[in-house]
């Protein structure tokens, strides 16, 4: 079986972000790291590997500088490495981006290709779902459980009251949600290993996609303004002073948030 | 331009190991000191994540790094927030299982090596004895041979991992002392702790390292076959000499990199803490004490790393060894010290860490052979 895990270089959501002019983070003035959600999907595809010898190759669309973030994912113990370099890509949207992945696929064979359900920085959500719908694929998504037997996949698709067991043909493909494992951390062998992991670095030219399909001046969506989030709010706090009004108080208080 | 030793891979074990030590250690520090034992899990788990064998050949289990991967995960398992977890690790990585590595036969690595890597066997070393410390020809622990094998008789003291070993490297006298080969008469074997006559007599309780497991151990009749001499017959003292060289070093780099976790906290402290109207990182006084010490950390890092490069390239200078084992001992002693000064009445409490690194630190200068034993070995090399 041939796997392609996409990973994204993130920046460190622990680190101030500097907002450029063309008001998208700018990815080299802090700590960039591989999206921590990755470490799920990379941690799926690594299982698979070692239970059936599946060949796992990860993908990345991003600069030059994010090469350390691909040998980081390779260090978990994967195969080898496609990384689509280009500067037309630059400031592209989730759609923009679906297609990049969805034509950087295309060049490969695969049987399955798992996602992180999203990453820590746009939080869209949209990419996995796009990339299946340009490749007429099944898509399933916020898996927290996945398992391959012969060629189908089945995973439990995460929701608010609870999973759906959904399955599908492979080629397919799949996000997966933080729930779904403990990921691993990498050997020392492994972050040696990486070093000389087979790396292919490839051009939009190379994937046959055109710039006008891409980048910031093609996006679909337009960013217009930003904000920080609000500050949290304080909560509310009930005290018990052992009389057992804090009790109604706590019950009211559910009600009233439609919790009861 | 990259002036440390280390390349971007030790870079990223480090970032690993920190996080794992962060996540899955630290919140059990507390814990394990009060219950006066490391949890059990912790070896496995490590061996899991190939911790315990960085600088081990693939072949036996290891990761086939070099030493410097070792350093990495000294300096790192000092921020556990316990002085136990890098010592008992310490005693199972780069103390009881070297020379396993060193002179053991295929056998012997396989059976104990490989487990010890795995973290399926924990190891201790044995050379102390109630009457005989840094003093090693003054052993008493006897072996007597017996038909294809060894019977042993004896006691070994403040034995680390001893409690709870599976086996024990140990340093055996095997015949008398001779006046023409002083050295000779000694050997090394691996002693599995379920033998019988094995026990352990007693947990010792100490002032700090509280937890970590220390033994004294008593032997009677214990029945040991043949194979388990480790190296060469009446050659243990030469071999336990060579495996004290890496006791020593790997001691004074988790006493260096322990000494920076201190002195990071007391800084941290100092700027947080008011008198008089301001932080007391604001007096002269202050500053100039966290300056001293961190002027002293770093002369004291560089010797450390020039032995750990030249133990690197499998040289080592006796010398400059004790050197970096005396010095890191009574540094990591004195910025501790130091620090609980700083922290004033909150160091003294049993609340906070000060305390706990203060007992922890002053092991230092007394295991692994003393200050005084290391000014001896210096002042011997010298020719003074």
């Amino acid at each position: 079986m041939k796997i392609i895990v996409p990973v994204k270089r993130t920046p460190d959501t622990a680190a101030e972000k500097v907002i450029g002019d063309d008001r998208t983070v700018d990815r080299d003035a802090g700590e960039s790291v591989l999206c921590p959600v990755n470490e799920f999907s990379i941690e799926e595809a690594v299982r698979l590997k070692e239970s059936q010898d599946a060949e796992v190759t990860v993908l990345l669309v991003g600069p030059e500088s994010a090469q350390s973030t691909v040998r980081k994912a390779l260090s978990y113990g994967l195969d080898g490495g496609l990384q689509v370099t280009d500067d037309a890509i630059a400031g592209s949207d989730a759609l923009g981006t679906a297609r990049v992945i969805a034509k950087a696929l295309e060049s490969r064979e695969w049987d399955l290709v798992i996602f992180g359900n999203q990453s820590t920085d746009a939080r869209t959500c949209l990419v996995p779902a796009a990339v299946a719908e340009l490749l007429g694929v099944p898509s399933l998504t916020y898996a927290r459980h996945l398992e391959v037997e012969g060629d189908t996949v089945t995973v439990h698709r995460e929701h608010e009251e609870g999973w759906d067991v959904v399955e599908a043909q492979l080629p397919a493909i799949v996000s997966v949600v933080e729930a779904i494992n403990e990921p691993r951390y990498p050997s020392f062998k492994g972050i040696m290993a990486a070093k000389s992991k087979p790396l292919d670095v490839v051009s939009l030219a190379d994937l046959g996609v055109s710039a006008d399909e891409v980048g910031a001046g093609n996006a679909a969506a337009t960013m217009y303004e930003f904000e920080p989030r609000p500050p949290k709010e304080a909560g509310t706090v009930v005290e018990d002073d052992g009389s057992g009004a804090a009790a109604a108080q706590l019950a009211d208080w559910m009600v009233d948030k439609k919790f009861a | 331009m990259r002036t440390t030793p280390f390349t971007t891979e030790h870079d990223a074990l480090r970032a690993s190991i920190r996080r794992f030590v962060e996540d899955e250690l630290a919140p059990h520090a507390r814990e394990w000191e009060e219950d006066g034992w490391i949890a059990d899990w912790v070896w496995p788990r490590m061996g899991e994540l190939g911790l315990l064998g960085l600088s081990v050949p693939e072949e036996y289990g290891g990761q086939g790094g070099d030493y410097w991967s070792t350093v990495v995960l000294a300096e790192e398992l000092t921020r556990c927030g316990s002085g136990s977890l890098p010592m008992a690790i310490g005693v199972q990585t780069d103390m009881a299982t070297p020379p396993i590595l060193q002179f053991g036969t295929e056998q012997q690595k396989q059976d104990y090596l490989v487990p010890a890597m795995q973290g399926t066997k924990i190891a201790s070393i044995g050379i102390s004895e109630p009457d005989a410390g840094s003093d090693v020809r003054a052993i008493r622990t006897r072996a007597r041979p017996d038909g294809d094998g060894w019977v042993l008789n004896g006691s070994k003291t403040y034995i680390t991992n001893g409690v709870r070993a599976d086996f024990v490297t140990m340093v055996v006298r095997t015949a008398d002392a001779d006046p023409g080969d002083p050295w000779g008469g000694i050997s090394l074997f691996l002693i599995e702790t379920d033998l019988p006559g094995f026990e352990v007599a007693a947990k010792l309780d100490k002032v700090g390292m509280r937890a970590s497991d220390t033994a004294l151990l008593h032997l009677e009749d214990v029945p040991v076959p043949g194979d388990a001499l480790l190296g060469t017959v009446h050659e243990g003292f030469k071999q336990i000499m060579w495996q004290l060289q890496g006791e020593r070093l790997i001691g004074a780099i988790g006493g260096v990199a322990g000494a920076w976790r201190t002195w990071e906290s007391a800084l941290a402290y100092t700027r947080e803490r008011e008198a008089f109207g301001r932080p007391i990182s604001g007096f002269q006084v202050t500053r100039h004490t966290l300056v001293d010490l961190a002027t002293e950390i770093e002369a004291a890092q560089a010797l450390v790393y020039e032995a750990c490069d030249a133990w690197n390239r499998g040289e080592y200078d006796v010398e400059r060894v004790a050197m970096c084992k005396l010095v890191a001992a009574q540094l990591a002693f004195k910025v501790a010290d130091t620090s609980m000064q700083l922290h004033g009445g909150y160091g003294y409490s049993r609340e906070f860490d000060v305390e706990r690194n203060w007992r922890d630190s002053r092991l230092a200068r007394i295991g692994g052979g003393a200050d005084e034993v290391q000014r001896e070995i210096i002042s011997k090399l010298m020719g003074l």
